[in-house]
């Protein structure tokens, strides 16, 4: 933690202040940019999102009630799903209302996961994808980039990637000594709890040094002892430099953490600006309560909004 | 809650049952093995097995009595047709033969067209055909594996064209009685069961053992083959996939369980009905003609049937409530398990459907085709996967659609390439689909995730 | 007594035949496509036929050795490129459904009487049309050898050469294979076997390790195939649908994901077979079962096993239970 990162955190930080408070707003050092991405889903269309972007080295949030379109919009960015909107070779939508985005100055669309996750853009999932039939370390391991054992022919010869190979060994025991999973690294993935499984998908993704992590509801099933923790650990992520973005239901997590926020409503952005601001913000307001009328009774999503309706009346 | 606690507890019972019925499957095949020798054992077929290599073929039109000498590795054969011109013979040495055709015993008017001397190389517990085509007979074949229709002969005209589509169709409505099982199982389970096949043989054998040894009405026939292939359908749900379901077996397990399952039933069906192909109606079955096209009236009402039967089906699944219920479970099972329906009732009531369809099909095509025998049902297997990954996955329109253009493909494909390889064009439009559109024609794209 | 003796005689026998060790090459092949990567392959005999067809045609046509054997990883290649192509994108099943759609297309074209003069239609390729490039590397004189209770020619159709040579590929295959699985590569091959949405978003090129494996097990499988019908004949029909059923039982019996199970599961696989049909031909009289119908009931206690198998002990012998390799 040198004092230079610091000081861009604490600097990133700052240049918020000068955004306004409207939904694409453009930020003075945006990391992605991202425009007219849409996905319809037979007829439903789950993401429209003109434009929208993200300020390097600090956390923003993206909330959003259920069905809002934030997983969606995630996948898109990440490349496990392709935007409607992309550029086709015959017909498709026009060179400016064809979706592009670009990621630290370097356009995505069209790219495959792999690219973008290569790329420096690392993301984690929903419901955790930890690998269970490896072990803990062999999952660290297989976060790490440029490896040369991963090219077919050198996996033959050991002393090719044998060094590579002890170095990477020695930043996942650290790595995992910080997520205090150190202990476990020599059981099968399977075997952890979901709040570690949690954790240790955040700490491979930090096994590629990612200038930008992606996390999807990194709260969700976690028990709250761990919640404190992991906190801790999103937030010295910003403070060495590492641009956050996650998504998140937990209203507590989002204002007590995030530096910025922008909600999603029926796939559109409808609001943006610091956590405080935004929840008063009559669009976002409607948002939820919008969300409610259109919601089937009987739909278990309501449980789950629920925990987040409580704090937003209090506020009122 | 009861319920879970219910299931868990007696799910052990049921893997002991599974247990007992693959015991008792064997029990019954020994049992009807016994009694079975009679029906194969009298025709003195040779089979394969690792002391027996096998030689045959079939002149046709030459009738018996035509010898043929099988010579080498110190072993001399001497085997003679039978009426249909059909030979066998077995060795029990591996190595190269000479296979002499005694050209004085052929009948008058009829010439050997190619050598009357071959040579084969055989292997232990292998079938080989030898080929003597003749002049003045019909063209011969080997019985190694030969597909059960007709070779047609090569050259374009409307006539044949219309012959073509007509069989086509009929193909393609057979086989769509068993696909829609094999969709409706996929769509409600998720299962690709590869013993989908054997319930086709099954439903053709039974056929025969009615219609033909029992001397059974046709129609009677088919009612009481629908009756036991469903009622498998029922057991097979009962004892072996729902306990599996419930002990929650992966679907990658569950689809290597039905490989096995269908080795073992196709081994079970050769020890009781003998690896020979047999016929369902004892007498010849009658030709009439419309135009261009030639046909037997058991084609026709077989394929009216069909369509009656696939109407009967899309009714079953647009119009009533449990029809509706059974779509709702292969559109999404949780929801469809949440909103109140019994998932477990509506997959085994699409188990004994789709087996009593298979069953029904089988049949039908054991009097179309030639006959019918223990390996009839997985050469047609590749072309209902075909079909049903054509239509998409899991439709059983879809599966309709998909059956009739693969019914068309194979007998079209006579047109451009040689009949041998007629199945293996609808392979290929298989694969090409999946470059192009690999949810099929009517599947959704969400689903192949 | 005799013919017990007889019995264990014809296991042991059949354990050390060329074709088993063909047979577990191909089987060390698929257990790196499922066991490994979690790939459905259903025509691995596919794969042996074309490697098959690939070495007799060439060497019918004059190639030395060497060049039909590089013909033969070559079909191997090319076929799994092939199959790759248009399915390692889609779900597993489509992979199912391919490969054993063109393991039936490749014997339905070899079988087919307009090749009759290249792959000799149903009929095949008789042995001593291309086995002879192969003995005359033999570096044994002539005659036979006895070794144990096995008498063999040294060079011969089924002699010791083709042994020696077919059981010392199986042994570096399966150690070629504990190489990769223990490298870099194989963890994330076997990460893809747990899930390929994970390992994409790691930057991994999860298309590109699909395709190599396959192309490993496929070329492996080629040579199995070759190797098959060296001391035998090219037949279509023998490596067929059932051909690609009985490798996959072979290894599950084994134990998938593991080195040796494969190979284990292949020599245990025969002769367990020729014990069943063995023994049932000694107990049971001839009146209940011939020794035709043995034969059937021993293939029906394949099916069986192979249920029983995947659904009791889908780890197999050598496997890990708590490995169970059935996620995919």
């Amino acid at each position: 933690m040198s004092n230079a990162t610091q000081k861009t955190a604490t600097e990133a930080r700052a240049e918020l202040k000068s955004v306004p408070h409207t939904p694409g707003a453009p930020k003075p050092d945006a990391i992605l940019v991202v425009d007219n991405i849409v996905r319809d889903f037979g007829g439903n269309r789950a993401v429209d999102v003109d434009h929208v972007e993200v300020q390097r080295g600090v956390i923003t949030a993206l909330i959003g009630p259920n069905g809002a379109g934030k997983t969606t919009f995630f996948n898109l960015i990440t490349g496990f799903d392709q935007p409607s909107s992309a550029k086709k070779v015959f017909g498709g939508p026009s060179a400016d209302k064809a979706a592009k985005w670009s990621f630290n100055g370097k356009l995505l669309g069209n790219t495959s996961a792999a690219s973008v996750a290569k790329s420096g853009m690392v993301r984690t999932f929903q419901l955790t994808k930890a690998l269970s039939r490896l072990t803990v370390m062999q999952n660290m391991l297989l976060g790490a980039k440029d490896q040369r054992g991963e090219s077919f022919l050198a996996a033959f010869v050991k002393p090719l990637w044998a060094a590579q190979e002890k170095a990477n060994i020695e930043k996942a025991e650290d790595l995992l000594k910080r997520f205090k999973l150190y202990e476990k690294k020599d059981d099968l993935a399977g075997s952890l709890s979901g709040g570690q499984k949690k954790l240790l998908e955040m700490a491979r993704a930090l096994m590629s040094d990612p200038v930008m992590i992606m996390l999807d509801e990194p709260m969700a099933g976690v028990n709250p002892a761990l919640t404190q923790s992991l906190l801790g650990h999103i937030q010295s992520l910003r403070d060495e430099g590492t641009t956050v973005l996650f998504v998140e239901h937990d209203m507590h997590m989002v204002r007590h953490i995030s530096d910025w926020v922008v909600v999603m409503a029926e796939g559109r952005v409808v609001a943006e600006g610091p956590a405080d601001t935004v929840m008063s913000d009559q669009a976002v307001i409607d948002a939820y309560l919008g969300a409610h009328h259109d919601t089937d009774l009987g739909d278990d999503s309501l449980l789950e909004e629920g925990a987040m309706d409580a704090p937003k009346k209090e506020k009122k | 809650m009861v319920n879970t606690a219910l299931a868990r507890r007696s799910s052990p019972v049921n893997l002991r049952l599974i247990f007992g019925v693959i015991l008792g499957l064997l029990v019954l095949s020994f049992t009807l093995g016994t009694g079975a020798p009679a029906a194969h054992a009298a025709s003195d077929v040779c089979v394969a097995d690792s002391a027996t290599g096998c030689f045959n073929g079939t002149i046709k039109g030459v009738g018996a009595g035509v010898k043929i000498t099988i010579d080498g590795n110190g072993e001399n054969v001497v085997v003679e047709t039978d009426k249909s011109g059909k030979w066998n013979a077995a060795v029990t040495t591996a190595g190269t033969y000479t296979i002499t055709l005694d050209e004085k015993t052929l009948p008058s008017g009829v010439t050997l067209k190619g050598d009357a001397v071959q040579t084969r190389d055989i292997t232990l517990g292998f079938t080989k055909g030898a080929i003597f085509a003749v002049n003045g007979g019909d063209s011969g074949s080997a019985d190694g594996g030969s597909t059960p229709t007709d070779t047609a002969s090569q050259g374009f005209n409307w006539d044949r064209l219309a012959q073509q589509v007509v069989s086509g169709l009929r193909l393609g409505l057979l086989l769509a009685l068993a696909s829609i099982g094999l969709s409706l199982i996929y769509g409600t389970t998720g299962l690709s069961s590869f013993s989908h096949a054997e319930q086709v043989t099954l439903g053709g054998l039974l056929g025969y053992t009615f219609a033909n040894v029992l001397g059974l009405n046709i129609f009677l026939t088919i009612f009481i083959v629908m009756v036991i292939t469903g009622a498998t359908g029922y057991v097979q749900d009962a004892v072996i996939w729902r306990p599996l379901r419930k002990k929650g077996l992966s679907l990658t397990q569950m689809i290597i369980v039905t490989i096995g399952l269908a080795l073992a039933l196709q081994y079970t069906f050769q020890m009781i009905w003998g690896a020979k192909t047999i016929r369902i109606m004892k007498n010849n079955p009658e030709t009439f003609t419309i135009g261009p096209v030639t046909l037997t009236y058991e084609s026709v009402w077989a394929m009216g049937l069909a369509v009656i039967v696939l109407i009967l089906v899309g009714l079953f699944l647009l119009k009533t409530r449990t029809g509706r219920a059974t779509r709702a479970v292969s559109d999404n099972p949780a929801l469809a398990a949440a909103s109140g329906i019994d998932v477990d009732r509506i997959i085994r009531l699409v188990w004994v459907i789709a087996t009593a369809l298979a069953g029904l099909s089988g049949v039908c095509l054991g009097l179309v085709l030639n006959g019918i025998n223990w390996q009839t049902g997985m050469q047609l297997l590749l072309l209902m996967f075909a079909a049903v990954t054509l239509g998409g996955l899991g439709t059983a329109f879809g599966a309709l659609v998909g059956s009739l253009i693969i019914g068309m493909t194979v007998e079209l494909a006579n047109f451009v390439v040689p009949g041998d390889f007629k199945y293996a064009t609808a392979l290929v439009l298989l694969i090409i689909i999946l470059l192009v559109r690999p949810q099929g024609i009517f599947g959704r794209k969400e689903r192949i995730g | 007594m005799d013919m017990w003796l007889k019995v264990i005689y014809d296991m042991s026998a059949n354990m050390i035949l060329p074709t088993t060790a063909a047979f577990a090459i191909a089987a060390i092949g698929l257990n790196v496509h499922f066991g490994f990567t979690g790939l459905l392959n259903m025509g691995q005999a596919g794969f042996m036929l074309i490697g098959a067809y690939g070495f007799a045609v060439s060497t019918i046509m004059g190639f030395p050795f060497w060049a039909a054997t590089l013909v033969t990883i070559g079909a191997g290649v090319l076929f799994a490129l092939l199959l790759g192509i248009p399915t390692l994108k889609l779900r597993g099943d489509y992979l199912a459904i391919v490969t054993i759609a063109a393991a039936e297309i490749v014997r339905m074209v070899g079988r087919a009487s307009v090749l009759n003069s290249v792959t000799g239609g149903s009929n095949g390729l008789p042995g001593e049309t291309y086995r002879n490039t192969f003995s005359a590397l033999s570096p044994f004189p002539d005659g036979q050898t006895t070794i144990l209770w096995f008498t063999f020619d040294n060079t011969g159709v089924n002699g010791w050469f083709i042994r020696i040579v077919a059981w010392s590929l199986v042994v570096i295959f399966a150690i070629l294979v504990w190489l990769l699985m223990r490298s870099p590569w194989g963890r994330v091959i076997k990460g893809i076997r747990e899930d390929e949405d994970a390992v994409r978003s790691l930057g991994k090129n999860v298309f590109a390790f699909k395709m190599q494996s396959l192309i490993i097990g496929g070329v492996l499988g080629a040579i199995g195939g070759m190797f098959y019908v060296l001391p035998t004949s090219v037949q279509p029909d023998a490596l067929g649908r059932n051909m690609t059923f009985l490798i996959w039982t072979a290894m599950l019996l084994g134990g998938a994901a593991t080195i040796w199970g494969p190979v284990l599961g292949s020599i245990l696989f025969f002769a367990l077979r020729i014990f069943i049909q063995g023994t049932v031909d000694i107990i049971v009289p001839d009146a209940i079962l011939n020794t035709q119908q043995t034969e059937q009931f021993s293939w029906i206690m394949v099916g069986v096993a192979l249920m029983l198998l995947v659904i009791f002990r889908p780890q197999g012998i050598l496997g890990d239970k708590k490995e169970l390799n059935f996620n995919v």
